[in-house]
This record gives C-alpha cells, structure tokens and sequence, in this order.
C-alpha cells in the first residue's frame, strides 16, 4: 500500500520538474478532452502549442504572443509576492480594471493635447489607480482584519459595474454617435501605447514586465525585504520574532501586486484595446494565478510560465477558427493545468513510499 | 417612483435568498470540518448547469436539482482528492475549482443559451396561501424555498445535537486530537465536501431553473463567494447564515426594484451594491475572529 512520507525539505528536482510534468498531463487530458469533442487531439495539441510559433502564420501569431504574456507575467509577478508571503490577493481583474480607468482617464483628459508628458502621465496614474484600488484590501485587513480574499474578489464586481458605468457615461467618446466606449487611445498618438519595435508586439508593456521579472528577482534574491516575504510565508511565528511586521508586508505586498496589475490594465487599454469598453478585461487577472503558481512563484519561472499561457490563448484562438474547438475548451483547459499542477505538487513536499504491511 | 409592494418585495427577498443560503449552508458545513472550499462559485455554476440540461432534456426540474446536486459533488470530489489525498493548499486548490468550474459550464452550457427550462410549480399549501400579506410572502413559494429553509434547521441540530455533529466539530477544532480519538479526519472531510459540493450545486441550479430562469455564462456571478462571506459574517452558525442570506437577498431585490424604478442613479452604481454591502458586513463581522474553527485551512497528514 502507498504511503506519503513528509520530506524535511521540499525536493529540489521535483520543485521544478512539477510544472513541465503537470504540462504534460494537462496535453494528455486535454488530448482526451478534445477527442470527446470530436477533434482529432493531436491536431488539436499542435494546433494550440506548435502552429502559433512555427506554422504557416506563425509572422501573424509571434507578435501576438508578447502583446498577451506581457500582462499575464506583470500581474502575476506582483501576486507571486503575496501568495509567497501568504496574502491572497486573488481580486487582480479588478486592479486591471481600474489601472485602465485611471491611465485612460488621464489620457483621454489631456485630448487632444500632443504633448510627451501625456503618456508618462497615463503609466503613472494606471499604477496608481490599480495601487488604490488593492489599498482597499490591505488597509481593511490591516485595520479590521477582514479577510482579503473577499475583499478583494467581491472588488471584482464592483470594478466591472464602475468599467460598464465609464464606458456608458463620462468616458464615452463624444463623436462616437451614441456607442458606448471611449475614444481609441490608437488614434491619439500623445496617448497611444505603441510598438516600441514595429511588427513584433514588443509595447511598452512588455519592457515593464521585464523590469518587473528583473526586481522582483533581485528583490527576492538580494534584498532584506524579500526575505521577509519569503519568511512570513514560510514560518510566520519565526517571522514575527525577527521582527517582521506582518501589517506592512500585507500593504506592501497588496499595494505591488494592485500597482503592477493597473499597470497591466493601462498599457493594455492604451495599446492592444485602444479603448475603454464595457467588455475590455478579459480574465487575465484570474489566469494570472495560474501563471504565478505554474512559474512556482519564481519570478523567471513566471515569466516562462506566461509565455506558455499566452500560447494557450493565443493557439487556442486559432484552433477556435480553424477546428471549430469552442472558447470554453480553452479555459477548461487552463484550469485543468492548475489542477494538475496542485496535485503533483504533492511530490515536492512528500515521497511517496511502498509499504508493506507491517505487523501491529 | 412607483410604490413598491412591500409583500411581493419580501417574497422576492425568499426566492433571491435561495441560492445564495443553499451554498452558504454548505460551506458551512464544510469549513466547520476544517476545510476552507473557495471552489464555491465554480461548483455553483456547474451545478447551474447540470441541473439545467438535465432538467431540459427530461423535462423534470426535479430530475434537474438532484443532477445539479450530483454536479456540484462531483467537482467537490476532484477538490476533495486535491487537497485530502495529495494534501495541496486548501486557497489555491479553491481558486482553481472555481476557474474550472467556470470553463466545464460553459463549456457544457453551449447548446442551452436561450432555451427556457421546465417550469417549477409553486408548491400549493392550500389556505395557508390565502392568509393575506403572510400568504403571499411566506407560502407561494416552490418547494426548494422551504427545502432549503429546512436544510438550515437540519443543519443546525446535526450540528448541536448529534454524535455526527460533534465528531464534525472535533475534526474541525482541531484534526490532531480528533485522529488520536480514533476519528478518521480524512473521511469526515471528505464526506462533508461532498456534501458543500451538492449544497453549492442545488443553489446554482436553483438560479438557472427557477430564479432567472434560463442558463448564460457566469450567470452566478460571485453568488459563490457571497456564500463564502456569508459564512463569515454567520460566525460559523446555520441559524446566522438564513440571517444573513436575506439580508444580501433583500439588498438584491431591493436594488433591482430601484433600477426597475427608474431612478436617476445609473443602474451600474445600484448593482454594486451587494458587493459592497458585503465587502460593509465583512468589516463589521470580522473583529470577532474566535468563532473561527481552529483547523480551518490547515492540512491534516497522520504523520505528524
């Protein structure tokens, strides 16, 4: 009969063997998910992980993988912080949100002024925005001890109703003839959050969350702080005799994930979107979590891990078109890989053992 | 501003109570064992589902709620091995229930957009209908309204005054001493999962087969983490959690009353409202943390 055995310390090689493993089972999954759709699965696989990058259309697809694992890997950076120091920011959609309130804002204020302060100002203001909108949280946490999951989920909603009210009411572009949504941001240069290379997707999203991989590493690696982060979510007893204060790790942690996550939402609503509509966010707060425990909350193993996630994006929209596998197939699928991932999970922190019976 | 008749507002207040008191009641039951299940929202919205193809394709809504029940389970079971057997963390497991609950139903849910499921009759009580303002309010309900009433009683007494109740709470004060006493902490847990998974599967159900009725995408929307607050803000006890529930339920009516109402606030602003009222009841509630479980989250492995 199997038997866990608890390690002493979590094993090296599995901690990062898990994630390619739970790949590979979430394909073989997905495989059989796929056939019982009636696809053929391995068309289907390659269809999502191979023709993006190097099919036929691969000059149409590559652009667009940075211009989705640019957010992806922003935001789950900031969450990878608090899930290691044990504050669950899981409301990350909602500081995407008001990131892109805020930035668009700013930008859409300044109209139609061709000045450069204009796109500094929007990058400031996103981050600030997503910062104040994850303080709600944090300072309800500190202060109350309310719980911040909830907080911040049930923020969730109501930065979608405030996105729905914006785009209907005060931002709605005036010379749009009664449709809802803002001006595009592409059609005002001073605003526009362009390629900084043309043709690649690389925008100035996509410098941030490198910036972001680059900190967050040293951060955690060189500085006092990310040992604290790493302490508290480890041994907290241990945490708080050393002097960690555990009230300023909850607003620090909460305020980076919400600043990094408005900055997301900004750069996209300024770039790729263009423009503040009622259906502008698209979940990537909530896949976050997924990149952020895929990458093992390891700022390079995020980043890689939100390539791969923006690969199951963007290769899903192509097996959406060509094999007709519905959009849901897709999310399924990402769930599935979180799923996968959890469990084997169970190797890093445990060896399984043969036993035999023993004699009471 | 048209009158608002107070006793169809408070009959709406039971229907909108509903769903939110059947996943609530079994979340309760759940984290009492110990466990913290987020997948609340992801194990409504697949038993919204179930129960509504089920119910669509038999014709039968009452075939539909135990197939949304057996839904609900289901995905509870696949939390259940993830975080009893491979012992992985309780928030992160939660969380990816909900995001896989959310693409299983819409994933199931692709031919049944804009289809009208069975109707529910009201369950005919006879005189006690007719009893002015009391009869409209309390008895022209269908009969998951009071299923869902009579769970909370059932709940409360297995709680307080039966063996199972007590070796329930033990489990969830504190798993060691409970694994010493001879209690298989695993199994209870696992037994009381389920039974949140179909409690959550029942309310979602409820949603897409009588509140609404008809099925889209989301449809939930964060019903499953009210419950969760709901919990919260009910201390742990069944009687609070009815309490609670037609608190939110009133604030969901009353709020969808003003938009029908036409009043000059945009109708966005009015249906943040019971996010925020409970964002509100959970600063209130939270100074009092005793009333947690004490094992609430923790993993429990025999070893230590």
């Amino acid at each position: 009969m199997l038997r866990l055995e608890k390690r002493p310390q979590p094993s090296r090689v599995w901690t990062w063997a898990t994630p390619p493993l739970a790949v590979m089972i979430t394909m073989i999954a997905g495989g059989a998910l796929f056939a019982a759709l009636g696809k053929d699965p391995a068309e289907a696989i390659a269809t999502i992980f191979w023709k993006p990058l190097f099919g036929e259309f691969a000059f149409y697809y590559r652009p667009q993988l940075l211009i989705k694992a640019a957010p992806l890997i922003l935001i789950a950076i900031g969450l990878s912080l608090g899930f290691r120091a044990g504050v669950w920011n899981i409301g990350a959609e909602g500081q995407y949100i008001a990131g892109a309130l805020t930035g668009a804002g700013v930008g859409l204020a300044f109209y139609p002024l061709d000045s450069w302060v204009v796109f500094p100002l929007m990058v400031l203001a996103g981050a600030l925005g997503g910062w104040a909108w994850a303080m709600i949280p944090a300072l309800l946490k500190v202060r109350f001890g309310t719980n911040e999951i909830l907080v911040s989920l049930m923020l969730v909603y109501v930065a979608e109703q405030l996105l729905a009210a914006m785009a209907l009411g005060p931002m709605r572009n005036p010379d749009g003839r009664g449709f809802p949504g803002s001006r595009n941001l592409r059609d005002y240069p001073a605003a526009h959050n362009a390629e900084i290379i043309s043709g690649t997707g690389m925008h100035w999203g996509v410098a941030a969350a490198v910036i972001a991989v680059i900190l967050a590493y040293v951060l955690l690696s060189r500085h006092l702080l990310g040992f604290h982060i790493r302490l508290a979510g480890q041994a907290p007893r241990a945490a708080r005799f050393s002097g960690v204060r555990p009230g300023r790790l909850v607003v620090i942690c909460l305020g980076t994930s919400g600043a990094l996550a408005g900055l997301a939402g900004m750069f996209e609503v300024a770039g790729p979107a263009g423009q503040v509509s009622i259906d502008f966010n698209v979940g990537y707060g909530f896949t976050a979590i997924i990149v952020a425990f895929l990458g093992r909350l390891h700022p390079v193993g995020i980043a890689l891990a939100g390539i791969l996630m923006a690969l199951t994006y963007i290769g899903g929209e192509m097996a959406q078109s060509t094999l007709g596998l519905p959009a849901a197939a897709i999310q399924l699928f990402q769930g599935m890989l979180l799923f996968f991932l959890l469990a084997v999970d169970l190797l890093t922190n445990y060896r399984v053992r043969f036993r035999h019976r023993e004699a009471a | 501003m048209g009158a608002i008749d107070p006793a169809l507002l408070l009959a709406a207040l039971m229907v909108a109570a509903t769903p939110i008191l059947l996943a609530a009641l079994g979340e309760l039951v759940v984290e009492r064992a110990g466990v913290l299940n987020l997948g609340v929202e992801g194990m409504m919205i697949t038993g919204a589902i179930c129960g509504f193809a089920v119910a669509v394709n038999t014709g039968s809504p009452a075939v539909g709620f135990v197939a949304a029940a057996g839904g609900g389970a289901v995905l509870a079971l696949l939390f259940a091995a993830l975080t009893q057997l491979a012992l992985a963390n309780q928030v992160a497991s939660g969380l990816a229930l909900t995001l896989f609950g959310l693409g299983l139903s819409s994933l199931l849910g692709q031919g049944y957009v804009g289809i009208k499921p069975p109707p529910t009759p009201r369950l005919d009580l006879g005189p006690l209908s007719d009893i002015p303002f009391l009869g409209r309010v309390l008895f022209s309900h269908d009969l998951m309204v009071y299923l869902a009433l009579a769970l909370v009683a059932a709940v409360w007494a297995m709680l307080k005054y039966t063996r199972a109740g007590l070796i329930l709470r033990a489990v969830g004060e504190n798993h060691d001493a409970a694994h010493a006493l001879g209690y298989k902490v695993v199994r209870v847990r696992v037994l009381a999962i389920l039974f949140g998974g179909a409690c959550a599967g029942l309310g979602g159900a409820y949603i897409s087969l009588i509140r609404v009725p008809q099925w889209t995408e989301g449809m939930t929307a964060g019903g499953g983490w009210i419950a969760l607050a709901l919990v919260v803000f009910a201390s742990w006890k069944a009687g609070r959690v009815l309490l609670g529930a037609w608190l939110f339920g009133g604030v969901t009516v009353l709020q969808l009353n003003l938009q029908a109402a036409g009043l000059a606030i945009p109708v966005e602003y009015l249906s943040m409202s019971p996010y925020l009222i409970t964002i509100l009841v959970l600063v209130i509630m939270s100074a009092d943390k005793s009333r947690a479980p004490a094992s609430l989250g923790r993993i429990f492995h025999a070893s230590q």
